[in-house]
């Protein structure tokens, strides 16, 4: 039975022989749908093991922490009174160190009260207690990985030994807590106190010792990257699966057509005492040997295309996120296995059809091959129901609500309308039918609808494609243009500088007085808002703030108010988590204040609330006061800039320009957005094969039509540049048909999606440009998909066309 | 020699079955087709025995049923009422796997429009059914080959060939195996006459010269009087 099998599989194996593009568009549909799920997968999976790393190394990931109530400090006292009392913590200083242009993360620990806390808090990474005396006393031994260790090369350390662990997770500094109070300047301020889960039994209460201290669950403190960059990962694997189904598009054209070419070889074998389940096993071992060789190849090319997209990936999460993730890649076998997982899956799906129909089908039925190709009525009738159905499901996965109710919506409104895509098509062409009055015109029209069903699946990977396209790029291009405006109004001021010290700012000040027409001190202070880490801003009360200032809705005399230090504003992302409005109280360090004003903060992932200068001082008297903007004529800021560095020995990075900033913000911006850009250009990629795989399918099925239009006296280059006419006006038709659901889709992505993700609201910025040049991209990919079976019909041989007429074909 | 029967009294025939003279043994085969307009009635109840080594043409009006009573002897098809005996196995009660099992190791099939395997070469086609059967012997295939005069033809595929080249192949594949049984559906009737007599005939000598059993069904007078007798279905029954 084994020596039948075989024999069974050679033959139908023959087949691809005799059919190498066929089995080249089988083979790439399968791979480049499994690259673009694997890669993806592949960059999410490093993300997250960056996350989950830092989160060991932190031990912070399944530990409470005591960190000061509002407006409260944590020293050293405490940790010692704490300790004494008998309560099993271990200290933590975090903060940010700057080093050039970039700022590196210092987390600062105790290593003989850690060890022991929990297993995790001992687990990977470098093992401070090796050379404990050199951790912990100064200048102290620093741990970081190869590329942060060499962002703070040159950096003023204070002689701290720098020591390269690959464990350590990206751009973190880590060193004795001690040491980082010194890097930091945080005298004796410690950040928090991580909790040992199992404490000594009869301890005092912890409001009797530590009375200023509240206990922070984890997760509770919403600054975990892995919550907070999950809506960018589910983003990624929304794109990745939608290029999978395009990508899927392919292999099921070549899958069906494989199916249907080789019925009549199906029927003979069957015919020649081959069981049907025999057939039936070798089909699926040819499919699931198909789906081996084109996942691993897939997960090859998702690999190098994981590489490429990786340092993209990290500028994006460190951008809109403010996560920490290594630019390279690592190879985990879990997504080795999920991908050739998804390739099965996705023959599996592209097969099950095919086989179905093989199965059911009767020894003695007449092989008719066209029957693929042919839309019926019906079937168009039983899309639109279908089409239908997942309309519906649109506003049930609004009401479902949250991200993934908000992706659901996404998919069952793309879904829906890509089965609607041939409906609306064939409805095009019953009236064209009607329209036209020519014999070539009507036989064109008639023709273009008896080749819709063919090529459904490939205009409907189109379809999806470009929408995907128009939805994504009307998103960024809307996110860019509020983007742009927002950062003329944010960065008013003409400079931005930064003092190294108190006493510095003050010079600094004293000496820009007499030379600008403001300075605007902007000072900060880390705080909780509603229960998350946030920031609280101090501003002065100036005419660039009244003038400029974003703000989404406001009372009418909201600076007035703010410069007496009587309400407070806040930021978009605050309000929309909180459900906050204007009036509500917001609970600050020092007493709460009402909410005057809400203003759009794009790009930031925490909560932001904003108060008078003078309130601020009030509230956080030990903040340093180190950052102010600088209002100046324009055509001044430059040799002010050059004057105030040579003045104080300032580094560059310490007096930005407008200009500058603006600048700075845009590259993240547009760096952030590069990867989604990449994504969008290989589908649409993808759905130029899926259609050149559905031309080249029709071009095999189609001769019995065109045979006796030849005969009829239209030369083949006619019919060659018809063909072509009709690809390039079923692609036109296509593009216009998904310009709506393109911009259905960015309406969807801007109110929902984004909302739920970050918490902004976007207004909808439609670009003229995008779509013309889309539209070109649609005509362009189908001339290159459909010149190569117009270039074959030109030039097919007489006697192929003739042996359609004879009584032997 | 064989025993044919028309509808009328059914006589007993069952014990035909356990000759080991009679190759097929069909008693009151019955067949019908669902179609949109309702059932249709195909065979009607048909009794025929064919015996070992002779050949048999079957003839009859389009629609009378030939192909049908031929798929039923192939077990392609089930009949829905009656007993069908072929080499020994009681088609009315064999499951798929047997019925495919004989066609396999006992039955050789001609059709009509060739059912060659198109991605196959003439000597991957001509060896196919003998190597599922696990009968290949390349000499004996090389010996049809060349009567068949498919020698200089070996690495062409199907659709190199003409079309009395294809049916030869067909034969060859079916007689390949040395099946005690070939059952030939109109296998002249997608070729031109003189085509036609030369494949027929080589058909004929091949079968007689290896003791082989044939139904054949055909239009042709010519050929049905090629044989060593001949049945005539009219509207389903032997007549």
């Amino acid at each position: 039975m084994i020596g039948r099998a075989r024999l069974v599989l050679w033959a139908l194996l023959s087949h691809w022989r005799r059919h190498p593009l066929q089995l080249a568009m089988l083979l790439s549909g399968l791979m480049l749908a499994t690259a673009l799920w694997s890669g993806v997968q592949a960059v999410n999976a490093e993300a997250r093991a960056s996350y989950a790393a830092a989160s060991d190394r932190l031990g912070a990931g399944s530990l409470s922490r005591l960190e000061p109530a509002p407006g409260q400090a944590l020293t050293t006292a405490d940790h010692v009174a704490l300790r004494r009392a008998g309560w099993l913590v271990s200290p933590v200083v975090e903060g940010r160190l700057r080093a050039g242009s970039a700022r590196v993360a210092v987390l600062g620990i105790e290593p003989l009260t850690r060890i022991g806390l929990t297993p995790e808090a001992d687990g990977p990474g470098p093992d401070p207690t090796g050379d404990l005396h050199g951790f912990i006393t100064a200048p102290g031994i620093g741990y970081s990985d190869a590329s942060t260790a060499a962002i703070l090369e040159g950096v003023d350390l204070g002689g701290l030994v720098l020591r390269v662990d690959p464990e350590t997770p990206p751009n973190t500094l880590i060193v004795d807590v001690g040491i980082a109070q010194r890097l930091l300047g945080l005298g004796d301020q410690l950040t928090a106190l991580t909790l040992a889960p199992d404490q000594p039994a009869g301890l005092p209460a912890l409001a009797r010792i530590a009375p200023d201290l509240v206990v922070v669950d984890p997760g509770q403190g919403g600054a975990d990257p892995a919550a907070l960059t999950d809506s960018f990962h589910l983003n990624l694997t929304a794109f990745a699966l939608l290029s999978f189904i395009v990508g899927l598009f392919i292999t099921q054209s070549a899958v069906g057509l494989a199916f249907e070419q080789r019925r009549p070889m199906v029927r003979t074998l069957r015919a020649l005492g081959v069981p049907r389940s025999e057939v039936l096993g070798v089909i699926a071992a040819e499919l699931v040997l198909a789906a081996l060789l084109a996942g691993a190849a897939g997960i090859v090319l998702g690999w190098v295309m994981a590489a490429a997209l990786m340092p993209g990936v990290a500028a994006t999460l460190a951008g809109l996120y403010g996560a920490d993730v290594a630019g390279t890649l690592a190879l985990r076998p879990v997504w080795i296995l999920s991908g050739l997982g998804m390739a099965l899956a996705g023959t599996a799906l592209a097969g099950a059809q095919g086989l179905i129909r093989t199965a059911r089908m009767p020894l003695l039925a007449a092989g008719q091959s066209t029957a693929w190709a042919d839309a019926t009525s019906r079937s168009l009738r039983r899309q639109a129901a279908a089409a239908m159905v997942l309309a519906l499901g649109v506003p049930l996965c609004l009401v479902i609500g949250g991200l993934v109710g908000g992706f659901a919506a996404l998919a069952c409104g793309l879904l829906a309308a890509a089965l609607l895509l041939p409906v609306a098509l064939d409805g095009a062409l019953r009236l064209a039918r009607r329209r036209v009055t020519g014999v070539l015109g009507s036989w064109f029209v008639a023709d273009t609808r008896q080749q819709l069903g063919g090529l459904s699946l490939a205009l409907m990977a189109l379809m999806l494609a470009l929408a995907a396209n128009i939805g994504v790029g009307t998103m960024v291009g809307s996110f860019r243009g509020t983007f742009t405006g927002w950062l003329d109004q944010r960065l008013a001021s003409e400079l931005y500088v930064t003092a190294r010290t108190e006493d510095e700012a003050a010079a600094l000040r004293r000496w820009l007085a007499p030379r600008v027409d403001a300075i605007l001190p902007i000072w900060n202070a880390d705080a909780p808002l509603m229960g998350q880490p946030g920031k609280v801003y101090g501003v002065a009360d100036h005419q660039t703030y009244r003038e400029h200032w974003p703000l989404l809705s406001a009372r009418p005399d909201v600076w007035d108010e703010l410069a007496q230090g009587r309400v407070v504003l806040i930021n978009e992302q605050l309000a929309r988590r909180h459900d906050l409005t204007l009036g509500d109280d917001l609970q600050l360090p020092g007493g709460a204040l009402p909410i005057a004003g809400i203003y759009s903060d794009y790009g930031n992932p925490s909560p932001q609330a904003i108060v008078g200068l003078d309130d601020f001082t009030r509230r956080f008297p030990d903040t340093p006061r180190l950052y102010q903007a600088v209002r100046v004529a324009p055509d001044r800021a430059a040799p002010l800039a050059e004057a105030l560095r040579d003045r104080f020995d300032l580094p560059a990075s310490a007096v930005v320009d407008q200009h500058q900033a603006k600048q700075v913000s845009l590259q993240i911006f547009d760096r952030t957005f590069a990867v989604t850009a990449a994504l969008n250009v290989l589908t649409l990629g993808v759905a130029g094969i899926a259609l050149l795989t559905g031309l080249l399918t029709l071009a095999s099925m189609r001769l019995p039509q065109l045979a006796p239009v030849w005969a009829a006296g239209l030369p083949r280059a006619r019919l060659a540049r018809l063909d072509l006419l009709r690809t390039l006006l079923l692609a036109a038709a296509t593009a216009i048909y998904a310009v709506p659901v393109g911009l259905g889709l960015a309406w969807m992505l801007l109110t929902v999606v984004n909302v739920e993700a970050f918490g902004w609201r976007l207004p909808m910025q439609v670009a003229p440009g995008l779509l013309a040049r889309l539209g070109l991209a649609a005509l362009l990919t189908a001339l290159a998909a459909g010149a190569l079976p117009a270039w074959r019909l030109a030039r097919i041989t007489p006697s192929r066309l003739l042996r359609v007429f004879a009584d032997e074909r | 020699m064989s025993d044919i029967r028309s509808s009328g009294p059914r006589a007993p025939i069952d014990s035909a079955g356990d000759r080991p003279d009679i190759a097929v043994s069909a008693a009151d085969l019955v067949k019908s087709f669902q179609t949109p307009a309702g059932e249709v009635p195909v065979l009607r109840g048909v009794d025929l025995s064919l015996v070992r080594g002779e050949s048999v043409a079957i003839t009859g009006e389009s629609g009378s049923g030939k192909s049908t009573l031929l798929h039923l002897i192939g077990g392609l098809d089930v009949a829905d009422a009656g007993t069908l005996t072929v080499l020994g196995t009681d088609l009315r009660r064999a499951d798929d796997r047997t019925r495919a099992s004989l066609r396999r190791t006992g039955v050789g099939m001609i059709f009509q429009q060739f059912n060659l395997i198109p991605s196959l070469t003439v000597s991957a086609n001509l060896a196919f059914q003998a190597r599922l059967a696990v009968r290949y012997d390349p000499g004996r295939v090389a010996r049809l080959a060349a009567d068949l005069g498919l020698a200089a033809l070996m690495d062409r595929y199907p659709e190199q060939l003409s079309g009395g080249q294809q049916q030869r192949v067909a034969i060859g594949r079916a007689l390949a195996a040395n099946p005690p049984l070939v059952l030939a559906d109109e296998p002249t009737g997608n070729l031109d006459e003189e085509t036609g007599d030369a494949v027929a005939g080589l058909l004929l000598s091949l079968v007689r010269q290896q003791g082989t059993t044939l139904a054949l069904v055909t239009h042709s007078p010519r050929l049905a009087g090629l044989c060593d007798r001949r049945v005539h279905l009219r509207a389903g029954r032997l007549a």
